[in-house]
């Protein structure tokens, strides 16, 4: 009893992590990319990786936390620029080619030789160097906070004004994505997801939209790298293809093209995903279980179950938990 | 700022005005011009271009568009190869010709969804050479697709107000901010539900696009058209894929459109549509225009007839006589001599 009380706790805590959040928003750039516009971007990890490196590096440099933030949605904003003249242009799969070699690019650039001066390499930048302005902001008093069955310290790394500063952040992107999606703006980008040549033919530039759209989707992939790493480490090894393809499933499983779908996906996902590795650690260590899945192969099979997952949602649930299947029946051009 | 482009979308004011008309009188105005041209600015047109000669690149006393030597080469095969062309002002002009005439690569050339090997062409006197299709778009010269594009997972209502020109709500800076962008909104959609109920898709406005027929399909693509405030208006094959009673519709529709001062270049297969409707007819073959005149006499022109709509094509082939070896063999007869 009391270990399934753990257990589920644990996932709890896992639904409101800051790093929950940070896949939040990353998903709803991403939502913004696919669910609104069509862009298929295979390369959100890329844009957040960025927004680490560019939040992380010019804290280190000095920068107060406000310019940091800046400098990490400006990198994130050249990205998407630059990957998006050439290829917005072109059918929506090459998009979808580049974006997921770039943010490779940039990981390999990042865990290399040549900028370890300021990247750190393969190791990454460790948190204590570039937290401290995130931290010295913080309105909490000293000390620890319960709540419930989660307990965390006021001020830290993995505290509770890390995940009030991550959710807040997820409020708001929240509010602006809503109005701009509903806005005659909005209306353009998904008549460029429909059929960008009627929209064309309507006299807008469609290139155009696409660029704006992909910029702040990306900015927000950045914005949500730079959540992801203020509890954690910068490590590029961990901002990879894997991150990509989680934050998909959050966004598909939540509800593309749908306001809180992102935020909805990324909390059971994660919590979810939680509950399946405790679980079947837990399982592993107590019954006969683990003489067929032995608690060192718990992660890799938690990882195939979420592909298998994504697999599943795409052929049977392809509007995710908000969806509207309506919407989803004319889908076929 | 805003005020100004209120006045301007307001209803009363564009080109494709309805507003002093009910729309009931503008669809029996519709079906009246079915019958004959009844406006004065159709009978002008008509009667302005029975004095051309009917030749080849003929000069028109008010040329809306004028192109001149658009090629257009994929690999080694020439799609289109247009020496001049002007289509009047105010009028309906056909094009025609078989499949693979280059009717459409045409069209997508003056519309800037393709780009020629070379060639000038204009409109309204100003080069929309290189211009992107939004360009063409926004300098009022309008165009729908033979395949339809209605924009499925968008209402109908939504299909329209996507159209209108000038949306400060469409600058990303002002998206979110809805005050900056209401009051046009609100101008817009009165005058879309006036377009849709001319169309007679006004009770579908809150539906889904994607789920309306094929027909219905057409009519709001050029609803959605209209709702640009064109001068120009190019339909893509209007009437293909469509129910009799609606080509009908259509017909009217279109030349109420004229009526009302637009220009309406269409490409059609359908030669009943096109002897019914068009002031001009412009047959094309093999990428070039071979000849144009009003319709009665490209119809009656016996080399057109021939060569581009077949020499039996007023033959039935369900006609169980073509089954008699006799008249087969007559017809082949007919056909060597030619």
């Amino acid at each position: 009893m009391d270990e399934l009380i753990r257990i589920l706790t644990q996932s709890l805590a896992e639904a409101i992590a800051p790093t929950t959040a940070a896949f939040a928003i990353a998903a709803i750039g991403l939502n913004l990319h696919f669910g609104y516009t069509g862009l298929l971007n295979m390369g959100q990890a890329g844009f957040m990786l960025l927004g680490a490196y560019g939040f992380g590096i010019s804290t280190i440099a000095g920068a107060p936390f406000f310019l940091a933030l800046l400098i990490a949605l400006g990198a994130g904003l050249i990205f998407a620029v630059v990957l998006g003249i050439p290829t917005l242009q072109l059918r929506g799969d090459y998009l979808a080619i580049v974006t997921i070699s770039a943010a490779e690019i940039i990981r390999w650039i990042g865990r290399s030789t040549w900028l370890q001066e300021w990247t750190g390499g393969a190791s990454g930048l460790q948190g204590r160097n570039y937290k401290g302005t995130f931290q010295d902001l913080s309105p909490l008093p000293d000390g620890r906070t319960t709540i419930g069955p989660l307990e965390y310290i006021n001020t830290g790394s993995d505290s509770w004004w890390t995940r009030l500063f991550a959710w807040g952040v997820v409020a708001v992107v929240l509010l602006f994505v809503w109005l701009i999606t509903r806005s005659p703006w909005g209306r353009v980008l998904k008549g460029i997801r429909e059929d960008e040549d009627a929209v064309r033919a309507l006299g807008k530039n469609v290139y155009s939209y696409k660029l704006q759209s992909l910029v702040l989707g990306g900015m927000l992939g950045s914005l949500g790298g730079v959540l992801y790493v203020l509890p954690l480490t910068i490590a590029p090894d961990a901002m990879g293809r894997t991150m990509t393809f989680f934050a998909w499933t959050v966004l598909l499983l939540g509800g593309a093209a749908t306001v809180f779908g992102p935020v909805l996906g990324s909390m059971i996902f994660f919590g979810a995903y939680m509950l399946m590795r405790t679980g079947m650690r837990a399982l592993s260590e107590n019954t006969g279980v683990g003489n067929i899945i032995s608690t060192t192969n718990v992660e890799q099979i938690g990882g195939m179950l979420v592909g298998a997952t994504l697999m599943l949602l795409v052929i049977f649930r392809p509007q995710g938990i908000l969806g509207n299947k309506k919407e989803l029946a004319f889908n076929v051009r | 700022m805003s005020a100004d482009e209120t006045t301007h979308a307001a209803p009363g004011t564009g080109p494709g005005d309805e507003a002093g008309r009910a729309p009931a009188s503008v669809v029996d105005a519709a079906a009246a011009a079915a019958q004959e041209p009844s406006s004065a600015t159709a009978v002008e047109a008509r009667g302005e271009l029975a004095e051309i000669e009917p030749v080849v690149g003929v000069s028109k006393p008010d040329a809306i568009l004028v192109a001149d030597d658009v090629v257009r080469r994929f690999g080694g095969m020439t799609a289109c190869d247009v020496d001049h062309l002007e289509v009047q002002r105010g009028a309906i002009t056909a094009l025609i010709g078989p499949n693979g005439a280059g009717k459409t690569t045409f069209f997508n050339l003056l519309t800037g969804f393709d780009t020629p090997q070379s060639g000038t062409w204009s409109f309204e006197g100003r080069s929309l050479q290189g211009k992107s299709g939004a360009r063409v778009a926004k300098a009022g010269m309008v165009r729908t697709f033979q395949l339809t594009k209605a924009l499925s997972r968008l209402t109908v209502l939504q299909n329209m107000l996507l159209a209108a020109p000038d949306n400060p709500g469409e600058r990303f800076w002002l998206s979110w901010l809805p005050f900056t962008w209401r009051a046009h909104e609100m101008a817009a959609t009165e005058k879309a539900m006036e377009i849709l109920a001319r169309f007679k898709l006004a009770d579908k406005a809150p539906d889904y696009a994607g789920s309306l027929s094929g027909g219905q399909r057409k009519l709001l693509e050029m609803a959605r058209a209209l709702m640009t405030d064109p001068t120009m208006i190019m339909l893509d094959e209007p009437m293909a894929g469509v129910n009799p009673v609606l080509v009908q519709s259509l017909l009217g529709h279109v030349q109420a459109l004229r009526d009302e001062g637009m220009t309406v270049l269409f490409v059609e297969h359908d030669m009943h549509a096109v002897r019914h409707i068009s002031d001009w007819v412009v047959v094309m073959a093999e990428g070039r225009i071979v000849a144009e005149g009003p319709p009665a006499s490209v119809m009656r022109d016996q080399a057109v007839v021939d060569a581009y709509l077949g020499a039996h094509h007023d033959t039935d082939l369900g006609d169980d006589s073509l089954l008699d070896p006799e008249i087969l063999a007559r017809l082949e007869a007919e056909e060597e001599k030619r």
